[in-house]
């Protein structure tokens, strides 16, 4: 069974264009007991869904320029007017006004901490991290949300500085294009295709 | 910042009392591939008949409408497998409904169900739930669990749900824990508690009599937690009775009042801002302003370190039925143990214990049924059932399972289901010779917490015995 010609997808006039193949099909197996009684059959899947990032998508895409993009609240009438977000919330949790976009990369250089983090060696199927993975909770000065992530080199601690790295050649356009580094690593330990 | 109103912050006033009348559950375990989920779901609802003495077909007259409780549609590759439920139960074409809140399932359903009920649209309602987690291998099931996070800022990550609650206990094990070793034997502790007490449940999957020592010496998942410190996966069904007043008392003599509040918070735990502590009625103002001095680097609330849903479900339920002081005002509870720390933070998000003192419900021997240290018994005992760590999470079943191990207390009926060698044999499995009977002697009041993940939902189920109510409830 052959896996060639994986699906892409184009967006043409606001509708998804899409070539290639979408899901495979294999042949169902029995699954029998020790005394050869059938007691069920495997099904198998392989399918390729089709996602839309929406607002998000300027994070997403800025993270191969090597920029971090937040957003903020820029309704003065708002509770919570003001408050800057990372995770990009597209709109307001409070008054649901559009939020502005902020560009929070500066500050994540400068003023970027662990607020907590954990090491583990297990990982569920689809996994591309290396293990362990080094989970880091990022905090920053002056943003009210606290940014997951992981960190590429060292071992993490709470209170340590971090600075983001981003992977600018190959990007995968997802979350595994922004990583974490101790402050002061320099550019030549940074992993392949990564940059500050 | 949460800033709530008034309107939100109301004790919610139901039209009507809802009654528990009646609950069943199966056999619980990792995989049971002779059985498809049905027949488990059956096995569940045949108990609950056999409770109080009707055959299914009487019992099935009662009800009016029906609440599903399943949690992730990829493990069963079924969509609307509540339909197929539905028709094997034999209740087409009464009004059914699906519910999915993750870990909070079973209490999710709960809640619906009690709301039909206390609404006037049901005299009777069916909350029914079920998982099926042996459907996949164990890393495609960590990749379907760990799709219950954000897919897109969390789930690439790793694909491994633990690793996102992992950072939540790390917080916690440092700022309240301290990094203490005496605190690490403290968690272990309750995985051993919950072990054992599994041993005298023939339903529970992971019975072990175990030590502090075999769960530090066990694989580590997450420093600081271990394997014996999480909950397991499981398969399995159970399922609750609620009623009215008039049909309740014509089912059973003997059914007990159930309220069911519900909490949530945000997916992310990265989108949890700083905001005030929400006080319970056995809190006041002043004794959190010095948190951040006793506990440094726990002046953020609820940070990374407590589960403001779980707050938020206390805050309504304790209202509903009138209760203070949880340890005081109950004589049970069962907690979603995912993790023994994530117990933990439960105690203090409940109020059973202030904000970093938790660990002291179980050095107290609070939490036991029989107080190690006096040999009195404990003074709010809790997972009788052994809990998620040792009798299952088959997570559409879990906050029914916990409902139904409460209420059998309060009906002075849980040996009777726990010690009955038919049901060891049917399970095949083997009752121990030293099985010790859990009948938390005199039970009034109980509660059950089923919580989702990193708390994205939690609800509270408090069950009361008509003769003791307790004044001042909403
Ligand atoms: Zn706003």
């Amino acid at each position: 069974m052959t896996t060639q010609n994986r699906g892409t997808v184009k967006v043409e006039n606001g509708r998804y264009r899409v070539t290639g193949n979408f899901h495979y099909a294999y042949p169902n197996e029995p699954i029998r007991d020790e005394s050869g009684k059938l007691l069920g059959i495997t099904n198998p899947a392989d399918m390729t869904h089709i996602h839309a990032y929406g607002g998000e998508a300027p994070f997403f895409e800025n993270l191969s320029n090597a920029k971090l993009l937040g957003t903020k609240c820029a309704n003065p009438k708002c509770e919570t007017y003001g408050s800057v977000y990372i995770p990009y919330r597209i709109h307001c949790p409070d008054c649901l006004m559009r939020n502005e976009e902020v560009d929070l990369t500066e500050l994540a250089r400068k003023g970027a901490s662990v607020h907590t983090f954990m090491i583990t060696e297990r990982t569920g199927a689809f996994n591309t991290l290396e293990k362990p993975i080094r989970f880091v909770n990022v905090e920053f000065e002056g943003v009210s949300t606290i940014l997951m992530g992981y960190l590429s080199i060292g071992e993490p601690k709470i209170g340590m500085k971090v600075v983001p790295i981003f992977q600018t050649k190959n990007p995968t356009f997802t979350i595994m294009d922004l990583s974490w580094v101790p402050a002061g690593t320099s550019a030549a330990d940074l992993p392949e295709g990564f940059a500050f | 910042m949460i800033k709530f109103s008034k309107q939100q912050l109301k004790i919610p006033q139901m039209s009507k009392p809802v009654y528990l009348v009646t609950g069943g559950m199966s056999k619980f375990d990792r995989a049971i591939p002779e059985k498809r989920t049905e027949e488990l779901v059956i096995d569940a609802f045949l108990e609950a008949a056999e409770f109080i003495k009707k055959s299914p077909e009487e019992l099935k007259k009662y009800i009016h409408s029906c609440y599903y409780g399943h949690f992730a549609d990829h493990f069963g590759d079924q969509l609307l497998g509540e339909a197929v439920i539905h028709d094997r139960l034999g209740l087409d074409p009464l009004g059914n409904v699906g519910i999915k809140t993750g870990g909070a399932t079973g209490g999710s359903t709960i809640w619906e169900a009690y709301k039909a009920v206390a609404s006037g649209y049901s005299d009777t309602a069916l909350a029914m739930g079920w998982e099926r987690m042996d459907e996949v291998p164990t890393d495609e099931g960590n990749h379907y669990i760990a799709s219950a996070a954000d897919k897109d800022w969390e789930t690439p990550m790793g694909h491994i749900y633990t690793g996102y609650y992992a950072v939540m206990a790390q917080k916690y094990w440092q700022v309240f824990g301290k990094e203490e070793e005496s605190f690490r034997r403290t968690l272990a502790e309750i995985a051993v508690k919950n072990k054992g007490y599994a041993r005298m449940n023939p339903h529970a999957q992971s019975p072990m009599k175990i030590t502090v020592e075999d769960v530090l010496n066990s694989p580590i998942v997450a420093h600081p937690l271990r394997a014996l410190d999480c909950c397991l996966m499981s398969v399995g069904a159970s399922c609750v009775i609620l009623a009215d007043e008039k049909t309740a008392y014509e089912m059973t003599d003997n059914p007990l009042l159930l309220y069911t509040s519900a909490g949530s918070h945000t997916l992310r735990v990265a989108d949890r801002r700083d905001m005030a502590i929400p006080l319970l009625p056995n809190e006041s103002p002043d004794q959190y302003k010095d948190l951040g001095v006793r506990f440094p680097g726990g002046d953020r609330y609820p940070g990374f370190t407590g589960f403001l849903a779980a707050r938020m479900a206390a805050y309504y339920a304790y209202g509903m039925a009138g209760i203070v002081d949880p340890t005081e005002d109950l004589d049970l509870v069962e907690l979603h143990d995912a993790f023994t720390i994530s117990d933990i933070q439960t105690y203090e998000d409940i109020g059973i214990r202030p904000y970093g003192e938790g660990r002291t419900y179980v050095e107290s021997g609070d939490c036991y049924h029989t107080n190690p240290f006096t040999g009195q018994p404990g003074k709010l005992p809790a997972n009788l059932s052994g809990g998620l760590i040792g009798c299952m999470h088959a997570v559409g079943a879990t906050g029914i399972m916990q409902v139904i191990e409460v209420a059998q207390h309060i009906w002075g009926r849980w040996s009777e289901m726990h010690a009955d060698e038919a049901k060891w044999k049917r399970f095949n499995r083997v009752k121990p010779d030293d099985w010790t009977d859990l009948q938390v002697k005199g039970a009034k009041r109980g509660m059950a917490i089923s919580h989702a993940g990193v708390g994205s939902h939690v609800t509270a189920t408090v069950l009361v015995h008509p003769d003791h109510q307790l004044k001042g409830r909403g």
